[in-house]
């Protein structure tokens, strides 16, 4: 998100923040109104945020995928389509004027955007033209028939639930490895009959995928355990697609933001102004001190210019500070955008870098995604694996956090870089975990000698810090030869000149 | 709903919107009152950072160098602001436009950079030269730069100039001079210059301009210089130098026009050129300073005989070779006419940008010059 698109979501959560708290609207139809309102434009920002990709109208289509899925999602998930419980009976989406609103809104407004060609010089909402209304036309067509069989389907199949989950995770690993997403540029290409010699494994820059993809596994997995609670079509809409996390998250759990949007909201002035100081302390941190950093920040180039030790360790730590700081950022604009509207987005941050341990970083560290992987990976990985007795319970944990940590790796790109960082910091974990379990067994008195205590605390945070910032010399690089170059030339074993 | 301890006191949105727009406007126009400060001095060059071996210029971030117009904050960025001149220092400045500077060469690979790893030796002292050249062609700009310069106790100056930088229709257009508009004046004002001091070229800040506001992309800039200090001292870069870049052309225009000037105007070509300017900085300084034409690509491609690169055609370099070598003599200046000194390939992008080759070429004669001038 840009400065224009964080400026235009402010003024639309205060704006739909003010509506619905408006003492002469304060009914049950203002809160109702403010989930409407709050689907709107997160429909509109999933087409505006899009950055434009080199493949005709797929700043067009890439959104409108995101708006299909969640349809499709919801149908297979909700009343709508299976029933909540086992024994209940569905009910047709078109009995709730609710539902039949949201489902008008999230197909007409792209219809809207798709004819803005016939009477816009330039378009608004995308980056590049719409595509003929015609082809859209057609596309909805299409998209209401595979919903519909789909959702016959999942009524009578409950595999569909897991197909559609192993299709998400196949969509995230075309687009997160390169290669893939090169060859899918180049399916493309040749389809729509444009020159190869551009193709490029960027060409497929989906907005927000990464995020949506899990939000719509948790709700899909959920469904599968019986734990998702009814959700209407504007609720889910509103929750897959809202415009303050929708580029860089956190990623919230379905129920919880539907309790917000059911909640009788009425934006106070304390509301608006703790809003306000943590939109502005994102803004700072995001725009002033990460952006800064980012000019002398580790990446490639870097990596092979920097001559000493010395100076390579300034670029590593101003590459530390930048990526928490742009995250962060990010994080302090999306949850106190959503504020104003009434939604108290979870957190992502609790001071990652002054954590005595990496188990502690993990948990103040993007903890929405941690907490995800956990409830959905983690877990489930460690009840399977505790079934094989003859494996050592220190091996167990070993391959739990690693396969952990590299499925976080995974999930920020599927190369050889991301892996090792994935790894760095599954073994990381695993060795502090023996390290404790040696300390609490060997040293059972330590807790009591405060002195020794703070020195542990201090030394923590330090070798804590570095072996983070150690990680993303992985995580920054392109490949693994050049991080292993950086590394030798942080500890002064290498010289480029 | 949140409900509100009714102890705490209540903050008023709008009061604190009130004031905090209120105390920016202050603080904005307040800084109109600073203008007289100057910020560009406070540096984190020659302190925490080493002193850049030239001035800072740089268009793209992967130059890690930021072009900007406060000529404090140039200097303060140069490493001659951080060194105490030793007693056996022999400190030589050279001025100049990109080829002083050093275009696609690295610092050591410059005049100055291959002056100073000769270690040269002046009225017994070690010569130590400083790269004061700065890309854009403007002899008002080197003038500029010299006066500034003359503050950290040169032994001698070099001016290495060429004939594009003389047109009177030149001298405002350089951004650095049109940027500073008192400075200029001043300049103008002092050596009785032909420059207009009204020109419109010349920028001149509006009350709003000069607010917090209207100087932010300076500020920026100047933050941006500081923390490219840092790329600066841990790479050595300071320019972006590409693996293939276009030649100078060697195959020229038909055309024998030199800033809309033809042969016929040569009995009035002299007064298109600022030779004013010249004068003014070669009487600049009270020590010795050398008048250097350098060295420009001589073609033998297509309509050779009428140009002798992009940039000059025979009849105007030849009248400029001239002129300088009278008022030379009339002056007595001390001049070294270079011209010829490089073959056609020890030039780059270029009709005056040399190779390394080239500028070692360049180097030994000016050794000569500077040891002639000091015995």
């Amino acid at each position: 998100m840009g400065l224009l698109q964080v400026g235009a979501s402010i003024l639309t959560s205060l704006l739909i923040g003010a509506l619905t708290g408006a003492a002469v609207l304060r009914t049950r139809f203002a809160q109702t109104a403010r989930t409407y309102l709050l689907l709107a434009f997160s429909i509109l920002a999933v087409y505006w945020f899009q950055p434009l990709v080199p493949l005709r109208s797929f700043d067009f289509w890439l959104p409108s995928l995101t708006l299909a899925l969640v349809v499709l999602t919801w149908f297979i998930t909700s009343s709508g389509g299976a029933p909540a419980q086992a024994d209940a009976p569905a009910e047709p989406w078109w009995r709730s004027p609710q539902n039949s609103i949201a489902l008008l809104l999230i197909v007409g407004l792209p219809a809207l955007i798709a004819l803005s060609r016939y009477f816009l010089p330039e378009p608004i909402f995308t980056a590049a033209p719409p595509p003929r209304f015609i082809i859209f036309l057609v596309f909805v067509i299409a998209l209401a028939i595979a919903i519909a069989l789909t959702s016959w389907l999942s009524r009578r199949l409950l595999w569909v639930l897991s197909a559609l989950i192993v299709f998400l995770i196949l969509v995230l690993i075309v687009l997160k490895t390169p290669a893939l997403s090169l060859q899918t540029s180049i399916f493309f290409r040749t389809l729509t009959n444009r020159s190869l010699e551009n193709a490029a494994s960027t060409d497929l820059r989906w907005l927000g995928f990464s995020y949506i993809a899990f939000r719509l596994i948790h709700v899909l997995r959920d469904k599968q355990a019986g734990r998702l609670p009814p959700l209407s079509l504007a609720e889910f809409g509103t929750y897959v697609v809202f415009f303050p996390s929708l580029a860089a998250g956190p990623i919230d759990r379905a129920e919880r933001f539907a309790g917000d949007l059911r909640k009788d909201f009425a934006l106070t002035q304390d509301d608006t102004l703790a809003a306000g100081i943590r939109i502005f302390a994102g803004l700072f941190k995001k725009f002033v001190i990460a952006d800064t950093l980012a000019l002398i920040a580790l990446n490639d180039l870097l990596a092979t210019q920097v001559r000493g030790s010395g100076w390579m360790w300034v670029i590593l730590y101003a590459y530390t500070f930048q990526i928490y700081f742009d995250f962060s950022g990010y994080t302090d604009i999306a949850v106190g955008i959503a504020r104003l509207a009434g939604i108290k987005l979870p957190e992502n941050f609790a001071a990652p870098y002054l954590k005595p341990n990496i188990t502690q970083f993990w948990n103040s560290w993007h903890m929405t995604l941690t907490q995800w992987i956990r409830n959905y990976f983690f877990n489930p990985f460690n009840r399977w694996i505790r079934r094989f007795k003859r494996i050592p319970a220190w091996t167990m944990i070993l391959i739990g956090q690693a396969a952990t940590m590299l499925l976080i790796g995974l999930w920020h790109g599927i190369t050889l870089n991301f892996i090792i960082w994935g790894l760095w910091h599954g073994i990381g974990l695993f060795l502090q975990n023996r390290w404790s379990d040696f300390i609490r067994t060997h040293y059972p008195n330590l807790q009591q000698n405060s002195r020794l205590q703070s020195v542990l605390q201090v030394g923590g945070v330090i070798v804590t810090f570095h072996f983070v910032a150690l990680g993303w010399v992985f995580f920054a690089l392109s490949e693994p030869g050049l991080s292993w170059q950086v590394i030798l030339k942080l500890f002064g074993v290498y010289s480029s000149r | 709903m949140e409900i509100m301890d009714p102890t705490t006191p209540r903050i008023r949105l709008f009061a604190v919107l009130l004031k905090a727009t209120l105390l920016f406007a202050l603080f904005n126009f307040a800084f109109l009152f600073l203008q007289n400060i100057p910020f560009g001095k406070f540096s984190l060059y020659n302190s925490l950072l080493p002193g850049r071996e030239r001035l800072p210029y740089g268009e793209v971030p992967e130059s890690y160098s930021v072009s900007l117009f406060d000529v404090d904050a140039m200097f303060a960025s140069h490493v001659i602001a951080g060194r105490e001149k030793a007693p056996g220092e022999y400190r030589v400045l050279l001025i100049g436009d990109s080829s002083v500077w050093g275009t696609l060469l690295e610092p050591e690979e410059t005049l100055a950079g291959q002056l100073n790893a000769n270690a040269l030796e002046a009225c017994g002292k070690t010569v130590r030269a400083y790269n004061l050249g700065y890309p854009t062609l403007s002899l008002l700009k080197e003038l500029m730069l010299l006066d500034h310069a003359l503050q950290y106790q040169p032994d001698m100056i070099i001016w290495l100039t060429t004939l594009e930088s003389f047109p009177q229709e030149r001298q405002l257009t350089s951004p650095l001079v049109a940027n500073n508009a008192a400075r200029a004046r001043e300049l103008i004002g002092r050596y009785q210059l032909s420059a207009d001091p009204n020109d419109p070229e010349l920028v001149d800040l509006s009350k709003w301009d000069q607010t917090f506001v209207g100087q932010r992309r300076a500020i920026a800039d100047h933050l941006r210089l500081q923390l490219y200090g840092t790329l600066w001292a841990s790479t050595g870069i300071d320019q972006v130098y590409p693996e293939n870049y276009v030649r100078a052309q060697i195959d020229l225009e038909p055309s024998d026009e030199f800033h809309g000037l033809t042969p016929a105007d040569l009995p009035s070509f002299a007064e298109a050129l600022a030779f004013d300017v010249l004068e003014a900085g070669l009487s600049a300084a009270s020590v010795p300073t050398l008048l250097v034409n350098e060295p420009i690509l001589i073609s033998n491609g297509a309509n050779s005989d009428i140009r002798y690169n992009f940039f000059y055609p025979r009849w105007a370099y030849d009248e400029y070779r001239k002129l300088l070598l009278e008022r030379s003599a009339k002056y007595e200046w001390n001049y070294f006419d270079f011209w010829d000194l490089a073959p056609m390939q020890e030039f780059t992008n270029s009709g005056v940008h040399l190779t390394p080759e080239g500028e070692a070429m360049l180097t030994e004669k000016v050794a000569e010059a500077i040891q002639a001038t000091c015995r």
